[in-house]
């Protein structure tokens, strides 16, 4: 169900800029690409706009200025799955009903869709879970019923905002390890916001750093390591020198600002 | 130092906030037998615990009849609040210029005293619809009130899930605003059951004074100009029970409906 051809931009935005309502310029102006079928890092600072460049290509925000394009956008409930901060499940809903929620809102009757329900929960690991209650699970399952909800679609682009912020470092691994393995068996667009230069590092092919508000790219770091990663990459040299080159442009992005 | 008991739990706890009430009743019952024996007082001024009992069994034909003709008041009363109140949130929540239009109203129905318009409302409306008017006036607010505020408290984040996926206004309204309000709504319910009760009881009282009445407010207002008291104790009782048991329903309601996901009603089981 690939929409975009690899190599074409799944994701650009030009010139975007975004001013809240007090007058303060949260964004931009920010020029970026996104392949199809890559896993990109926003790394920043907090408040820097990341989450609000995130927003802006789920559609959820419009931008003051600039152009926001985003493949399959003509059909933004198919084509994107987003993941929130927090799980953001519905608390009256067992895990199955919450993540069976992108498709009963497309009127899709719920026995035609069992298969692809069953399917998502499979891939988080959570089938065993189908029927229990959000306040049941612990944080790190709660995150895998969102990231569940949110791939139920089969969309082309997965947006993530800093979903593992709230979890404890084992489980934060884990969790990077099978979001690697479900962008490794879909090739998804995957863009991936977060304040941690490792889990950027870990994660992504390219990481766009961004400087303190008004946010904009300061640096594009490429990981030109082995997309296969695995736990052994997390001690590798070449994990560590990444990590260096990623701080240093972090450290860059935000001396500029306090100039 | 000893060591912290624990706050819930134990069997001793259960059984001691079972009993100490009890023991209160009892104690209580027996103080107003002790004093009206021991100054020998006339049932005209105090009647004992026990005519009081007597009188209700006795008395039960007409008193039951009033009875039921005061739940069938306020529950239409409550009724009328429960849709009324719930409606008009939803109403106000899609539609800021009918908020802006008629909460200032809504206000100020629910400070005037019920007991300064009933008269009006009797001169009116038929009695019937002037007593149940009443209790709906009482019993509304809280249920409006409640009702926003759990519509205002909606996940911000679950809101902008549901329009990522496109979600319409009814799709919204029937699967995330209203399970999100339920908790305030059923809270607002249960404040809502105690007030019909309290609207009820003084709409008939101030029909009573103009003689059709029939309810319990009716009855004890009546058996009070013929001095006849232990009537108005066995009345006064009645409706005390009832009040409880609205109160019980609405609980027992509010728990069935969030127990599988609701803190409020999870404290209880676990």
């Amino acid at each position: 169900m690939q929409l975009v051809s690899p190599g074409r931009a799944a994701i650009r935005l030009s010139g975007v800029t975004r001013v809240f309502a007090n007058g303060v310029q949260a964004l931009g102006p920010l020029d970026l690409s996104v392949k199809a079928g890559e896993f990109v890092s926003l790394l920043g600072p907090s408040g820097c706009g990341k989450s609000t460049a995130l927003r802006l290509m789920a559609g959820l925000l419009a931008p003051t200025s600039g152009a926001v394009e985003v493949a399959g956008a003509e059909d933004r409930r198919r084509s994107i799955g987003f993941v929130f901060q927090e799980p953001t499940l519905m608390p009256w809903a067992n895990v199955w009903d919450n993540v069976y929620l992108p498709l009963r809102l497309q009127r899709l009757a719920r026995a035609t869709i069992r298969d692809r329900v069953d399917a998502a929960l499979a891939n988080v690991g959570l089938s065993e879970f189908a029927r229990a209650y959000p306040r049941e699970l612990s944080g790190g399952m709660k995150m895998r019923v969102s990231l569940a909800r949110a791939l139920v679609t089969d969309p082309d682009i997965l947006l993530l905002d800093e979903p593992f912020a709230a979890l404890d470092e084992i489980t934060r691994f884990k969790l990077n390890n099978d979001l690697l393995d479900l962008w490794r068996r879909s090739q998804r667009t995957v863009v991936f916001v977060t304040h941690s230069v490792f889990e950027s590092v870990y994660l992504s092919q390219r990481v766009f750093v961004m400087t303190p508000r008004p946010g904009r790219i300061s640096d594009i770091v490429a990981i030109d390591a082995d997309p296969l990663r695995d736990e052994s990459f997390r001690t590798s040299a070449d994990y560590a020198a990444h990590c260096r080159d990623v701080s240093r442009a972090l450290a860059r992005a935000t001396a500029t600002e306090a100039a | 130092m000893s060591t912290p008991t624990p706050i819930a739990g134990g069997r001793s706890f259960q059984a001691l906030r079972f009993c100490l009430p009890v023991l209160t009743l009892a104690a209580g019952v027996l103080a107003w037998d002790l004093i009206v024996r021991l100054n020998h007082l006339p049932p005209y001024t105090l009647p004992g615990p026990w005519l009081v009992l007597t009188t209700l069994v006795q008395d039960w034909g007409i008193l039951s009849r009033s009875l039921l003709s005061t739940l069938v008041t306020t529950f239409q009363g409550f009724l009328a609040a429960a849709v009324g109140g719930i409606a008009l949130a939803f109403l106000f929540n899609r539609s800021r210029l009918v908020e802006y239009s008629l909460y200032p109203y809504a206000i100020m129905l629910q400070v005037t005293p019920v007991i300064a318009i009933a008269p009006l409302l009797l001169i009116y409306l038929p009695q019937q619809v002037a007593v149940v008017t009443c209790a709906w006036i009482v019993a509304f607010f809280p249920v409006l009130a409640n009702t926003t505020l759990g519509l205002n408290s909606v996940d911000r984040n679950l809101k902008e899930l549901f329009a990522l996926y496109g979600a319409t206004g009814g799709q919204a309204l029937w699967r995330l605003k209203l399970p999100s309000a339920l908790p305030h709504i059923l809270g607002g319910l249960r404040i809502a059951g105690g007030l019909s009760l309290i609207g009820a009881v003084v709409a008939e009282i101030a029909a009573g004074s103009a003689g059709a009445g029939s309810g319990l407010a009716y009855r004890i207002a009546e058996s009070g100009y013929r001095l006849n008291i232990p009537r108005m104790f066995a009345a006064l009782l009645l409706l005390c029970a009832a009040g409880v048991v609205i109160f019980l329903t609405l609980s027992l309601l509010s728990h069935l409906v969030l127990r599988r996901w609701h803190e409020s009603a999870l404290g209880k089981e676990s």
